[in-house]
């Protein structure tokens, strides 16, 4: 970095930089997958802890995990329709809550406290396979969800109004995973960067707003993506008639 | 020199794709099934348990109010009965006693006017034999006067 005259000042920033694990002929990112295990960890520690004890009249975390299934359950079902959104309700809510604990885990939890012999921890999100493996599942759940809810048929969709729309619907394929993992990894590393930066240059008060913009920013870009998510899939079970 | 950052030519950059995203793809999917059976199904039973209790509980309540209101009906359908019942009989019993007051009165008024010509009569007769006697005591007097008056001459 130091050979980068304009990226000087943001040195400590090591944007791009991995810690690489070595498993086989294959290389990972170690960092993303450690923060994800933590995160996903206080994600299923919260999960079993709320569902341990389940009563009729919710007490305590249970109503924050009632709270979280009713948001997600009224997603899903606003987006793909009565009839089956009860089979993508748990894809729907998995994307919703792992990108929102990765997003705000990275925003809140001060992973620079741990020194890294290369790269940083953040949020998982800020890592383009990440948000790419997402989308790609995104991708392959609405050709299922289309495929086994009507067959063939669902190929009926790529000339729905007129033949004409057949070149869109097919470049749309490609441009909506596309534009889910770089909105999703662009947001969130963005917004890391912009932190960082404040940070660097002026280290008291003024990153406090910008922190609390991030957390904003981070809740709705995990909206975004599981709204899309459901609604792609919605989109691809949808009836003609 | 932007480019040669994020793409990060040898190692590392932002774009660095490698077996992290099938691996993270292959943790969703896992995160998918764990949270399904650890979150989304018992929630989604309690939740819908709750719903289903509440449901059928408005139904029994709406149909106990049902129930209520019919029975409110009835009993207000009872007590008209029976305040047109009461009526009746009130009614009844003023025209009974009416007719009663109306019967005695006119009983007394015809006996106090037998009584009255009764006595009428008895003091006209008494009057007649008054005066007559009178008459007689009178002509009596004058005879007497009349013969003392003729002895003292």
């Amino acid at each position: 970095m130091g050979s980068l005259p304009f990226f000087l000042p943001f040195a400590e920033l090591e944007v791009g930089q991995h810690l690489y694990w070595q498993i086989g002929n294959l290389r990972i990112h170690g960092q993303v997958f450690m923060t994800s295990w933590l995160l996903i960890g206080a994600l299923l520690t919260l999960v079993v802890v709320g569902t341990k004890k389940m009563e009729r009249d919710p007490q305590g975390v249970q109503n924050l995990l009632e709270f979280l299934w009713d948001y997600i359950r009224d997603l899903a079902r606003t987006q793909i329709g009565e009839k089956v959104y009860r089979d993508w309700m748990p894809f729907i809510g998995t994307l919703f809550l792992f990108i929102f604990v990765s997003n705000w885990g990275g925003a809140l939890v001060p992973w620079r406290l741990i020194e890294l012999p290369s790269g940083e921890l953040g949020a998982p999100t800020a890592d383009i396979n990440t948000t790419v493996a997402l989308a790609l599942l995104v991708s392959l759940s609405y050709f299922y969800a289309g495929l086994s809810n009507k067959g063939l048929r669902y190929f009926e969709y790529y000339v729905h109004p007129t033949p004409i729309m057949l070149p869109f619907k097919i470049v749309e394929d490609f441009t909506k995973p596309l534009s889910l993992s770089f909105r999703l990894f662009g947001n969130i590393l963005a917004d890391e960067l912009v932190v960082a930066v404040l940070v660097f240059l002026v280290p008291l008060i003024l990153p406090v707003p910008v922190m609390f913009l991030g957390l904003f920013t981070s809740a709705i870009q995990a909206l975004i993506f599981a709204t899309l998510a459901a609604y792609y899939i919605g989109e691809a079970v949808e009836e003609h008639h | 020199m932007t480019s040669l950052l994020l793409f990060g030519a040898a190692e590392g950059g932002l774009f660095d794709f490698d077996a992290t995203l099938p691996l993270m793809a292959v943790q969703v999917v896992l995160l998918t099934f764990i949270l399904n059976a650890l979150f989304f199904k018992p929630v989604g039973r309690v939740v819908e348990e709750r719903e289903n209790y509440v449901t059928s509980s408005r139904a029994e309540a709406k149909k106990k109010l049902a129930e209520v209101e019919q029975l409110e009906s009835d009993l207000k359908n009872q007590l008209k009965e029976a305040r047109q019942a009461a009526q009746k009989v009130i009614n009844d019993a003023e025209e009974d006693s009416e007719k009663l007051y109306r019967e005695a009165l006119a009983l007394a008024t015809s006996e106090a006017n037998a009584s009255r010509e009764e006595a009428r009569k008895e003091i006209d007769s008494q009057r007649d034999s008054a005066l007559t006697q009178l008459k007689s005591d009178a002509d009596k007097l004058g005879e007497l006067i009349v013969e003392r008056l003729l002895a003292a001459k």
